[in-house]
């Protein structure tokens, strides 16, 4: 980013990766727990694997203060229009992580009663795999996700 | 089965509930007041004042009948609301609450009729997670199947399927080997102390204590190490399966359980250090959401809310299943049906499966770990490659599954949230015909609105969290 | 599909499931009082490792009576209420009732045929409030009405779902998803 010919104390970089630094750097997520992975998410919040390393501690109650849906657990055909209207209560520039394979594709569940994978009804970014993934495969996913805001341009 | 056990606590008289005021008659309405009463200034400061803080209550409410202080005093909850017909409709509002919220653990949504602060009606709304379990169990053959029940209620994962593996173990009226019974008994009530360290957790922080979150969470992690070296898995482990269990325990597991049980009594205690004489903690869980004896046996409550409020009773003494009377242990029993008797006797309950877990480490007898019965077991894997016919067996018992006898049997287990029942029928094929989960949260949250009415709306989280619904167990 | 045949005056047929069961008094006094008061009541006994149920299959008649006099007779703990589809026997359906003395320790599962032409029975919320929301899950899931339930709604599915997924004719399969009209705020 600093170019040689900069003198000291001054830091130039490109736009896109100054606020791409910066969103992924303090994403909020939405406390959207549904089933197991919920758990899971909240003992990833918990002081044993520390999410906050990663600056997303703050798991917001309300979604229009936050960046990142994680859907952690099975979509019911209740909770699909539930959800739907939480991510649009959003406000943008917003993500979403699919966590769990019931998230993902209905996982072992394929009857009346779930959606068969989240993705049918919001746009998702980053699918966790796992049932129900660890707290180490969520932080992967989190960490890939960032990877991938990092790499894109600040129009999405 | 004859004899009924001495179900009320052998080593304490009243263990340990006994709240820091003097409270008399507590079960009486009059004394309501007494309970929700608060020290106020120019009276004199009472004895656990003193002794909870430096310098005495904080509180310094006028004396009096100040309505706003009353109600700030919380003495205003039953005892002085007058019927409701006088209140006009329009000074009621309804609220929703869920079912994204993040203080209803899970899905769960409740509709309230508020008037002022106060609750006069509420309606759970539930649903959200409804996954079909019961009609997938249909399509699963019988040893499939416990990896479908144990995502049921995913905080105490092993209490499924050891309910389920117990129900089709009576219809097939196979003898389990002493050694996976008590593998049984070790992994499900370490699986009771990681879930009520997690009610810990949550119950703390619903009523503002952050850092019972943080403590709740590390001592929890201690057990799920131990069953992740197990079992494999965190959590859905799918390791209690009809017949036995799905694999011996590693070598080394005396070393892990031993030091577990260094440890999470160090964190039960330190548990308790923070919240036992904390003001904030008591004024917030004593004398709210009470639920009676009488209440509880309407609404089919169970397990440590029916404890708290004085029934002795726990499935593990009256209807012992998977040798678990061969190991000593007590059941706390509550007194005035709060939350803060379901805390004590929550905590209580860790110490009694600590004691158990001791005793299975001291006395876990050697043996396979699951039935000889060939019909059940897939056959060792040295057989397979030396038979043809342990191949054929093998390849039937995993693509088409063992039969089941026809019949109906029904099996509960004492969960971490009650009486979790499992209701199999059988009409003789490989694949249960109807499988039916009684789930004791789905007993509490029906009576919720008996603990919440007429409470005040700050309590409601109080009363929620100390039910501990787990919403996969409500909707399955 | 089931064909309808009328019921016999015990109210619970030969069926699929085994041979009639015969009419012998239970041992126990307070289950033999039951099973004197009530005609139509047949006792049994399930004994397997670890476990001993006595059940009682009862006509639908006298149904919301014996739940009543077993109540009183000591059964005070309401544990689980569910219906199971047989399909092709009849009476089609099965409500099944468990409840519980605490002491003596004691369990009681009772059961009670019913046709698939009137699938309706009498409500027990009168006598065990805790039966409300297993009688709703029943009639959400698997279609059996409760008359004299104060709020026979769906519990578990969306109001506006078609069918009960739980019966033996109701498909497993995943359904396409259902859009509805965003979230209706009152």
């Amino acid at each position: 980013m600093a170019g040689e010919t900069t003198p000291p104390g001054i830091l130039l970089t490109t736009m896109d990766k100054g606020v791409n630094w910066a969103r992924t750097r303090s994403m909020w997520p939405a406390a959207f727990g549904l089933a197991c992975c919920a758990i899971e998410m909240m003992a990833t919040g918990g002081s044993h694997n520390d999410i906050s390393r990663f600056g997303m501690e703050v798991f917001r109650a309300s979604p229009r203060q936050a960046d990142l849906m994680i859907v952690a657990g099975r979509v019911s055909q209740k909770m699909a229009p539930v959800l739907r209207q939480v991510y649009d209560q959003m406000a943008e520039p917003k993500w979403v992580i699919s966590m769990g394979a019931c998230a993902s594709t209905g996982g072992m569940f394929n009857n009346y009663a779930l959606v068969q994978g989240v993705d049918q009804i919001v746009p998702v970014d980053m699918y966790v795999p796992g049932c129900p993934p660890g707290p180490q495969s969520l932080l992967h996913g989190i960490l890939s996700l960032q990877e991938e805001i990092m790499a894109g341009t600040i129009r999405r | 089965m004859s004899d009924t056990p001495d179900l009320v606590t052998g080593d304490r008289e009243t263990p340990i509930i006994e709240p820091p005021v003097s409270v008399t008659e507590v079960d009486e309405g009059a004394s309501r007041r007494e309970v929700h009463d608060m020290w106020v200034a120019g009276t004199e400061e009472p004895e656990w004042v003193r002794t909870a803080t430096d310098e005495g209550a904080q509180e310094m409410l006028p004396e009096g009948d100040d309505p706003a202080a009353a109600i700030q005093r919380g003495i205003a909850v039953d005892d002085d609301f007058v019927d409701s017909d006088d209140t006009d409709a329009d000074q009621r509002q309804i609220i929703n609450m869920g079912p994204q919220h993040p203080s209803t653990h899970g899905v769960l949504r409740l509709h309230l009729e508020l008037e002022g602060e106060t609750i006069r009606r509420v309606k759970p709304i539930i649903g959200y997670l409804h996954t079909g379990m019961e009609k997938t169990a249909e399509t699963l053959s019988y040893m499939q199947g416990a990896t479908n029940v144990t995502r049921m209620d995913y905080l105490s994962p092993f209490h499924n399927e050891l309910a389920y593996s117990l129900a089709v173990e009576q219809l097939l009226r196979v003898e389990i080997p002493a050694r996976a019974q008590a593998i049984r008994i070790l992994m499900t009530e370490l699986n009771r102390v990681a879930s009520h360290l997690l009610w810990v957790a949550t119950q703390g922080m619903d009523v503002g204590a952050v850092s019972m979150m943080l403590f709740g969470w590390q001592d929890r992690e201690l057990c799920l190490e131990f069953f992740e070296k197990v079992t494999g898995l965190r959590m859905n482990h799918n390791y209690i399966r009809p017949g036995g269990v799905a694999a011996d325990l590693p070598d080394g597991w005396e070393d892990d359980v031993e030091s577990l049980l260094v440890k999470l009594p160090a964190g039960i205690d330190r548990h308790e250090a923070i919240l036992n004489k904390n003001p904030i903690f008591l004024d917030r869980t004593r004398g709210v959401g009470v639920i009676t004896p009488e209440e509880c046996r309407q609404y089919g409550v169970s397990g440590p809310i029916a404890r708290g409020s004085g029934i002795a009773h726990d499935l593990r003494k009256a209807f012992p299943y998977s040798g678990i009377e061969q190991y000593e242990f007590d059941v706390p029993v509550g007194k005035h049906g709060d939350v803060l008797d379901r805390y004590f006797v929550r905590m209580e309950e860790m110490r009694q499966s600590l004691r158990i877990v001791h005793q299975v480490l001291n006395t876990m007898p050697a043996g396979d770990y699951r039935t000889e019965d060939r019909k059940v077991t897939p056959p060792p894997r040295k057989r397979i490659d030396e038979s043809m016919e342990a191949l054929i067996h093998h390849f039937k018992l995993f693509t088409e599954g063992f039969r089941v006898p026809a019949g109906e049997a029904y099996q509960g287990v004492e969960s971490p949230r009650g009486h979790l029942g499992v209701y199999i029928v059988s009409q003789g094929g490989a694949r249960p015909w109807r499988l039916h989960v009684r789930a004791p949260s789905f007993a509490a949250v029906q009576a919720m609105p008996v603990m919440m009415t007429d409470s005040l709306v700050a309590d409601l989280v109080a009363t929620l969290a100390s039910a501990d619904p787990v919403l996969g167990d409500v909707d399955r | 599909m089931s064909e309808e045949q009328s019921t016999t005056e015990e109210g619970r047929i030969e069926g699929a499931d085994g041979p009639e069961i015969e009419r012998v008094l239970p041992a126990d006094e307070t289950l033999a009082a039951l099973a004197t008061e009530f005609a139509s009541a047949r006792f049994e006994v399930f004994e397997a490792a670890g476990a001993s149920w006595d059940i009682v299959n009862v006509s639908a008649d006298e149904y919301h009576a014996l739940v009543a006099a077993a109540q009183a007779a000591g059964y005070t703990l309401f544990i689980d209420l569910c219906a199971v589809d047989y399909l092709r026997r009849t009476p089609r359906f099965d409500v099944v009732v468990h409840i519980e003395s605490i002491t003596p320790a004691r369990r009681l599962r009772i059961k009670i045929g019913v046709p698939a032409s009137d699938a309706s029975i009498a409500s027990i919320t009168d006598i065990f409030a805790g039966a409300n929301f297993f009688e709703r899950e029943a009639y959400d899931l698997m279609g059996v009405d409760f008359t004299g339930h104060p709020d026979m709604t769906r519990i578990l599915l969306p109001d506006e779902w078609e069918g009960h997924p739980l019966r033996k004719d109701a498909s497993v399969g995943s359904v396409p998803i259902q859009f509805k009209a965003s979230y209706k705020t009152t």
